[in-house]
């Protein structure tokens, strides 16, 4: 008979068994009879022989193997029973474990997906990305390298560059513009991944001066194209060029190196002219992604790479700036498109242990407080024939069902927690698309429920079955005193370090917040509308034959737009810049030189128009600002920041000084004014070396301008009314990247908001649960041992001695808890650093408030307990005995 | 809990049960009474050990039960030897031999040497 034959017959099994042994016993007594003893005295003798039938049933029962099935079922029902009569204690319990397990899937639904689940392709831990390598940072890599690479290396199945391509597509109502990604042909073959329709690019896509071919993705398919398969080979107009559409991609597509790419074409660059260095093949401009053929180890990949960057061939020379002079930095997708939000997302994914460890450890308390209120339970039980082992399944049958109550609780937190751990994610978050309640989060959900159930009963269980049993009977019909005081306060000393460990962290990163926010940057944010108009279309090329022509259509457009916009009713002031502050300054970074020592530097290029420090509200420290007259026809003039001010010329006046930027062929700019250091890349940003000079004497007119808006109300509001605006000017023109100047502010801070928001909230969770904790745990004591202080009083003890008692009693616990929290803060502070802000990890004033919040909030834990002892009345208590 | 010790060693029980059930099919209660008789009393087999033994054994495929019939024509759970199980009470039998031959050597020696 197999087990569950034997689970399934277990009626017929159970039925057997019983006439076995009454057979047994009547063939006993019969004998016994036979001998001459009396017939009820002879059937005493065959029970008492066999000792007693129910027990030998129960053994034969366990020899069946099949008991733990029978029992679970049994236990089951015993523990819903259990459970639903003492509602207060499951609330409090399950929900305590809601939120733990609830917060930590959410977390680990969102950490899954970016840090530990595969990325969504073919042999996804195959696919490298590969950079140059400048002043030891990563660099993008030149065409020429790419091309080089190509040939030369061994280690890839495919190799592919890419670099972002933003065309707007006119003949429709409105203009728009797209993100996307120009790309080498190899490109969608190295991630593994087909078009849904139509075709994949070929190489002879990817030639110069080859077919203008797109491919769409399905998101942009749906909503420009009403899902129209016809598409497909149809044409459409991209920045004023005919495109063949010659596929789309599946829906299921996740474009990770760059997920807002809607759309897609072939890079197109020319192979010919290597030895012209003034061509943007030799730019840093493209990123690239390898395929490693199958048996080469990532490591063989990065020596194969750093042999051909060792020994340049004649067939490709290289320019000096991509002399891959330090090699290459190769490493997985993976890594590489993770690596920024690590620290935060591991800093999380710890914070929200510690607050599943505090959880566990205070219905270990409650489970044990009620375990100690059940002593007399269990003795009776044991008494009536239990196992010590059935007692302490039945125990954590008690526990780990309460877990799943708290569990399904949890998923409810979990659900809502992911989507606003999404709202609030840092715009740099890989793959917020696959961070969801799916199955792999759901497996974790019911493993860590379990693993919770039995961690947070073991303790209990084997507390109720090493419980001196005669003692528990003789007091089983009150509570006993003083039942495993010494666990329990442990288990608050833990409670209260982990707290402390979790709120001096959420201090940390608020104070840096502080900080962080009270960081001068350079202008006032405030009422300030951003937003970006690019110039589109073939009448802004300049042609061979009429240089500058196209440049001067480009100067003219943005200065109407700009007309336009001044216009605009509750617009202040207006102003057009290269580049705007608090974004991405990567396209902005050129290099300088300064007449007098003829050193080079790099610094920010703002070519801005007439008027944009007065709308931004940079003060000028020196000098004048750009002006009217500062046009194409006057002598060149720049204005520079403090900081490159300072370091360059001191004390002394930098007025008047000559400095070259970008191409060393044009004529010298003067220093006409110094200005307040303004924020570039984020708040935190060192870099203020910043060079401004007029948009009509930059030597090339850029495609993409920046619009700063200041208004006189709400800046958000003008929105619509300026787009109009510019359209009235060139309806073509699209209008991207609207932002208010407070929201870039808040963008630039995102990741530390993100993890300071988690952390505040699990320290503000972890602080209740870690007061409760305590209360119960005191006030549990305080009326097991109502008879001691009633004694005590009527001994002469005062209402002031009774209240230290019971708190010495309570706060003793939690100083070691805080004690210990302080140790371990101050290790776990290190995982925090790179998230920290002119705070050290170290900082007094957080450590020393985290630790008055904590004595506080514990003190008014006690102090209720304590004072219902105070009042303890000796005559009651006593009389009560 | 008050379980009914044997004095046996630790799964001399199964093997006995075994030998006796050896002889040809037989209940549990003929069984008990074999023992008592066999060993002249001095092993007090409990019989509240019995019968989980017995269930023991059977779950193990070490025994097989039929219900049948007694000379009495009551119905009775008569246990018999399976073919694992005549195996099995051959090795253990021999190593119990074994064991109990060294056993004896090592205490004559011992009482020889005190002498």
């Amino acid at each position: 008979m197999t087990w569950w034959q034997r689970l399934w017959r277990r009626r017929q099994l159970e039925v057997q068994l019983d006439k076995e042994l009454r057979f047994h016993l009547e063939q006993h007594a019969n004998d016994l009879i036979a001998q001459g003893h009396d017939p009820v005295e002879a059937r005493r003798l065959a029970r008492l022989a066999i000792g007693g039938p129910e027990q030998v049933k129960e053994e034969c029962r366990d020899a069946r193997g099949t008991r733990w099935l029978e029992d679970l079922g049994q236990d089951v029902r015993h523990a819903a029973r259990r459970l639903r009569s003492n509602p207060g204690f499951t609330a409090v319990g399950a929900l305590t474990l809601a939120l733990g397990i609830g917060a930590s899937t959410a977390i680990f639904s969102a950490v899954n997906p970016i840090l530990f689940e595969p990325l969504p392709y073919p042999r996804a831990d195959r696919i490298v990305m590969i950079w140059d390598i400048f002043q030891g940072e990563r660099s993008q890599v030149t065409f020429h390298t790419y091309r080089e690479l190509t040939a030369r290396s061994h280690s890839f199945d495919a190799l592919a560059a890419f670099e972002p391509w933003q065309p707007t597509m006119t003949g429709a109502a409105e203009p728009e513009r797209f993100d996307g990604q120009s790309v080498s042909s190899g490109y969608f073959q190295t991630l593994g991944v087909v078009p849904a329709l139509g075709r994949d690019f070929i190489a002879s896509d990817d030639q110069f001066h080859g077919p203008k071919v797109a491919i769409l993705s399905d998101a942009l398919w749906r909503r420009r194209f009403a899902a129209n398969r016809a598409i497909v080979g149809g044409q459409i107009t991209l920045d004023g060029d005919s495109f063949t559409v010659i596929g789309v991609m599946p829906r299921t597509l996740e474009n990770v190196p760059a997920p807002s790419a809607d759309i897609w074409s072939a890079m197109q660059y020319d192979p010919a002219h290597i030895t012209d260095l003034q061509t943007a093949e030799w730019g840093h401009h493209l990123r690239m992604v390898g395929r490693l053929r199958p048996g080469v180890s990532l490591d063989q990949a990065r020596r194969d790479l750093d042999t051909i960057a060792r020994t340049p061939i004649s067939d490709f020379p290289r320019a000096q700036w991509a002399a891959l002079g330090h090699g290459f930095i190769v490493d997985s997708l993976q890594d590489d498109v993770t690596r920024g939000v690590k620290p935060a997302l591991f800093a999380v994914l710890a914070a929200v242990l510690l607050l599943l460890l505090i959880a566990c450890v205070n219905v270990t308390n409650l489970l044990l407080a009620r375990s100690a209120q059940r002593q007399g339970e269990f003795a009776m039980r044991v008494a009536l024939g239990a196992g010590r082992s059935r007692l302490i399944r039945q125990v954590l049958t008690e526990s780990v069902l309460l877990s799943f109550v708290g569990g399904a609780l949890g998923m409810l937190v979990a659900e809502n927690g992911v989507r606003a751990l999404v709202a609030l994610g840092p715009p740099g978050l890989p793959r917020v698309d696959a961070i969801g309640v799916d199955g792999a989060v759901f497996a974790f959900a019911v493993a860590i429920t379990t693993l919770i159930g039995l961690a947070v009963g073991l303790v209990p269980a084997l507390h109720a079955s090493r419980s001196d049993l005669r003692t528990g009977l003789k007091h089983s019909s009150r509570q006993t005193a003083g039942s495993h005081p010494l666990t329990r306060r442990a288990l608050l000393v833990a409670e209260v370090s982990l707290a402390l460990v979790l709120l001096v962290s959420a201090g940390l990163l608020l104070r840096s917040l502080n900080r962080l926010f009270a960081v001068d940057p350079g202008f006032d944010p405030s009422h300030l509308l951003t937003l970006q108009v690019q110039t589109s279309g073939h009448k802004f090329d300049d042609q061979a034959n009429a240089p500058g022509v196209g440049a001067g259509l480009r100067r003219r457009f943005f200065a109407q737009a700009l007309d336009a916009v001044r216009g605009v009713p509750g617009v202040s002031a207006a102003a057009f810049t290269s580049l705007l502050p608090l974004t991405d300054p990567e396209l902005g970074i050129y290099g300088a030189l300064f007449e007098k020592d003829q050193r080079g530097f790099d610094v920010y290029r703002y070519a801005v128009t007439p008027g944009y420090f007065e709308t931004l509200g940079t003060p000028l420290l020196r000098g004048r600002f750009l002006d009217e007259h500062d046009d194409a026809g006057s002598p060149p003039a720049v204005v520079i920041s403090q900081s490159l001010a300072r370091r360059e010329f001191g004390s002394q006046n930098s007025i008047g000084q000559r400095v070259h930027i970008g191409p060393m062929d044009r004529p010298w700019f003067a220093v006409v004014g110094v200005v307040a250091g303004v924020k570039q890349a984020s708040l935190a940003d060192n870099q203020q070396d910043a060079v401004y000079i007029t948009a009509a004497q930059s030597w090339f007119a850029d495609d993409a301008m920046s619009l700063v808006v200041r208004g006189r109300g709400d800046a958000g509001a003008l929105t619509p009314a300026i787009r109009k605006a510019i359209w009235s000017v060139d309806k073509d023109q699209p209008i991207v990247q609207v932002a208010t100047m407070d929201s870039l502010l808040e963008a630039t801070a995102a990741e530390r908001r993100f993890a300071l928001v988690l952390f505040e909230v699990f320290g503000v969770v972890a602080l209740m649960l870690a007061a409760t904790g305590i209360y119960g745990v005191l006030s549990g004591s305080v009326t097991e041992r109502l008879r001691e202080i009633g004694v005590r009083s009527a001994l002469g003890a005062s209402r002031g001695d009774i209240l230290t008692l019971v708190l010495r009693q309570g706060m003793t616990p939690a100083a070691l808890g805080l004690l210990i929290g302080l140790i371990a803060a101050v290790a776990a502070s290190h995982a925090l650093v790179t998230l920290l802000f002119g705070v050290s990890r170290l900082d007094p004033l957080t450590y020393f408030g985290v630790i008055v919040l904590l004595a506080c909030a514990s003190g008014v834990a006690c102090w209720v307990p304590a004072w219902r002892a105070a009042g303890v009345d000796p005559a009651i208590t006593l009389r009560a005995e | 809990m008050t379980t009914a010790k044997s004095d046996l060693p630790q799964g001399t029980l199964d093997l006995l049960i075994m030998k006796v059930v050896a002889l040809g099919p037989v209940h549990g209660y003929a069984i008990a009474q074999r023992l008592q008789q066999v060993s002249r009393d001095v092993v007090q087999v409990p019989q509240g050990s019995l019968y989980p033994a017995l269930h023991r054994l059977e779950n193990r495929g070490l025994l097989a039960a039929d219900w049948k019939q007694t000379e009495t024509g009551r119905e009775a759970k008569f246990y018999r030897l399976t073919r694992t199980g005549k195996a099995q009470l051959e090795s253990e039998t021999a190593s119990w031999q074994r064991l109990a031959e060294a056993v004896g050597l090592i205490l004559g020696i011992a009482e020889g040497g005190a002498r």
